[in-house]
């Protein structure tokens, strides 16, 4: 091709995290780990947190998915470290969708997945710390 | 950008050959006149378009150039064929027989008219995308009015045995329609030795111009148009036509025949060495359909990756300059598996991980070694990225493709996974 623009089929973004996946793996001795599949698509996506005095010190993921997905579970990760639980319970898929600069209307059901996959491994969590929710909620209520 | 490119895409587009782009040429600008005009202009470009029909009947062996006509392209072509002998035929029936795997624009056609009143049969095919001619004759009914067949499978590349179904036809008086879109050009094709009433092919699949479909159409195919308007191509198909397209898909046409035997030979010593090449350096990796041969178009290699997804390596891959096409996995118009897939009875997770390639006669034996090469790089990287591949690691899910008869099936593992969040995830 003459053209020397750069053609691809997502944003520069979503081609960065796909192609650069930020907190890609497993967390060895995970707090809670979430794995979530998509039955319109049958992708599958696994995220593991470390979490320390309520917070999310890390996080880490595996994806079997399109380009978006791997994305969007890049950047979900990105987006929840450092959050305490309570506001991890509050993640939403737009969050993903807004920090990648927008998915394609079919490509939605990526950033849900991640938000699905979040919300799988901090439901592990708190079934493993019950106390962690019950602090969370008295320190809400403060 | 990728230091090197790769296009292995033959089936969605293939880049004009000089010879026909400067046939083309002088009918944008100096031979301009429309073919129904009555006028040297009118009559000159209407023996170009002659010359073209001769052509295109000489690539397919037809008996008369005027069994040519012109559309805009394979789809419409298609829809003509299958409504077009579908309407003509109403009177004597409305029962009309395909193969479970015929590309959408025959698949939708036939949704189409089955809220006009006409029904279907789909003949199921194999693993590798073949069908039984026996099951076409028991679909037959007294109310039979057109068989449609494709020659090659689009996806896999399997070549259906089309003289041995023509017979049946032949023998019960039905029409019999071949889309010929992903063979012609590649695969040699008689319509007299095949027994077709009616086939379909484009010519930008070999070395054409895009904008140009072409239906052969023999007596024993009665045909209605389906668009309305002048009597251009003996009133079978109205609009003017599209003059340089079809004067340079001819003479692509009269070049595909002559240097057929080159291309084939070509062509298929590069799927051989692709498919040989990916099935020793990529591990759990399967090619989908028949194996080289006669019952495969030589420019076709179709492959089933297990544990990763199609589209990652499809991004991966153009990354790297090798342009593929995607098996209909989770690609951006569609969620849908490929019905081809399903058809042959492809595990759902390996209907994903499925991409296509196809062959041209600029690709290049070293091409296909850095295609190899770096298929088992991105293999490999998308792999480290997938949790699939570490529960198969550990034993939690077995491989469909070499099973150790350790875990469940992938398929399981993700109904399993899916679980409540699955009404959610798909409304959304």
């Amino acid at each position: 091709m003459s053209d020397t623009k750069e053609y691809t089929l997502y944003n520069d973004k979503v081609m960065d995290h796909f192609m650069n996946p930020r907190n890609m793996g497993d967390i060895q001795d995970a707090d809670g780990v979430g794995e979530v599949g998509a039955a319109a698509c049958g992708d599958i996506m696994k995220i593991s947190l470390k979490i320390q005095d309520g917070k999310i010190q890390d996080a880490r993921f595996k994806t079997f998915g399109c380009g978006s997905a791997i994305a969007s579970s890049s950047m979900a990760t990105e987006l929840i470290k450092g959050r305490t639980i309570e506001d991890a319970l509050k993640f939403s898929n737009q969050e993903v969708v807004d920090a990648l600069g927008g998915l394609p209307p079919v490509k939605i059901h990526c950033s849900v997945l991640a938000e699905e996959a979040l919300k799988a491994a901090l439901e592990d969590y708190v079934k493993k710390h019950p106390e962690a929710v019950e602090h969370a909620e008295t320190a809400a209520t403060k | 950008m990728a230091s090197r490119t790769v296009f292995l895409d033959h089936l969605s587009a293939t880049p004009v050959d000089p010879r026909v782009f400067d046939a083309m040429k002088p009918y944008f600008t100096e031979v301009f006149g429309n073919p129904s005009s009555l006028h040297r202009y009118g009559l000159q470009v209407r023996d170009a378009l002659s010359k073209a029909r001769e052509q295109f009947a000489f690539l397919i062996n037809a008996e008369s150039p005027e069994e040519i006509l012109f559309t805009s392209g394979g789809t419409e072509a298609n829809n003509l064929a299958i409504k077009g002998i579908a309407y003509a035929n109403q009177r004597k029936g409305n029962h009309i027989i395909i193969a479970e795997t015929e590309h959408p624009s025959i698949l939708e056609s036939i949704a189409f008219l089955e809220k006009q009143g006409f029904t279907h049969s789909k003949v199921r095919v194999d693993k590798l995308g073949i069908l039984n001619p026996d099951d076409v004759r028991n679909a037959i009914t007294d109310k039979t009015i057109l068989i449609a067949v494709h020659h090659v499978n689009h996806d896999i590349g399997s070549i259906q045995p089309i003289a041995e179904i023509g017979k049946i036809a032949n023998e019960k008086g039905i029409a019999f329609f071949s889309d010929a879109t992903a063979s012609a050009g590649w695969v040699p094709i008689d319509v007299r030795a095949m027994g077709v009433n009616a086939l379909s092919f484009a010519p930008h699949r070999f070395y054409g111009p895009k904008g140009v479909g072409v239906l052969y159409r023999n007596r024993k195919a009665r045909l209605v148009s389906i668009i309305h308007g002048g009597v251009q191509e003996n009133g079978r198909r109205a609009g003017t036509e599209n003059v340089p397209a079809i004067v340079g898909g001819g003479l692509a046409a009269e070049l595909a025949r002559k240097e057929m035997p080159q291309r084939i030979e070509h062509v298929q010593k590069l799927q051989k060495r692709l498919m040989d090449g990916l099935s020793t350096k990529v591990p759990y990796l399967k090619i989908n359909g028949p194996p080289c041969g006669p019952h495969r178009s030589p420019s076709n290699v179709s492959l089933a990756t297990e544990f990763i997804e199609g589209e990652g390596q499809l991004l991966l891959l153009d990354h790297h300059g090798v342009c593929v096409a995607s098996g209909g996995s989770c690609v951006s118009k569609s969620l849908k598996v490929s019905h081809v897939l399903s058809a042959i009875g492809l595990d759902h997770a390996l209907a994903q991980g499925s991409i296509i390639m196809t062959l041209g006669k600029d690709n290049t034996e070293s091409d296909m070694d850095y295609v190899v090469e770096t298929m088992a790089k991105i293999v490999e990287k998308l792999r480290t990225m997938s949790p699939m591949w570490d529960e198969f690691q550990q034993g939690k899910i077995d491989s469909t493709i070499a099973p150790r008869g350790i875990g469940k099936s992938f398929t399981e593992h993700a109904a399993a996974v899916s679980g409540h969040r699955e009404e959610r995830s798909t409304t959304r």
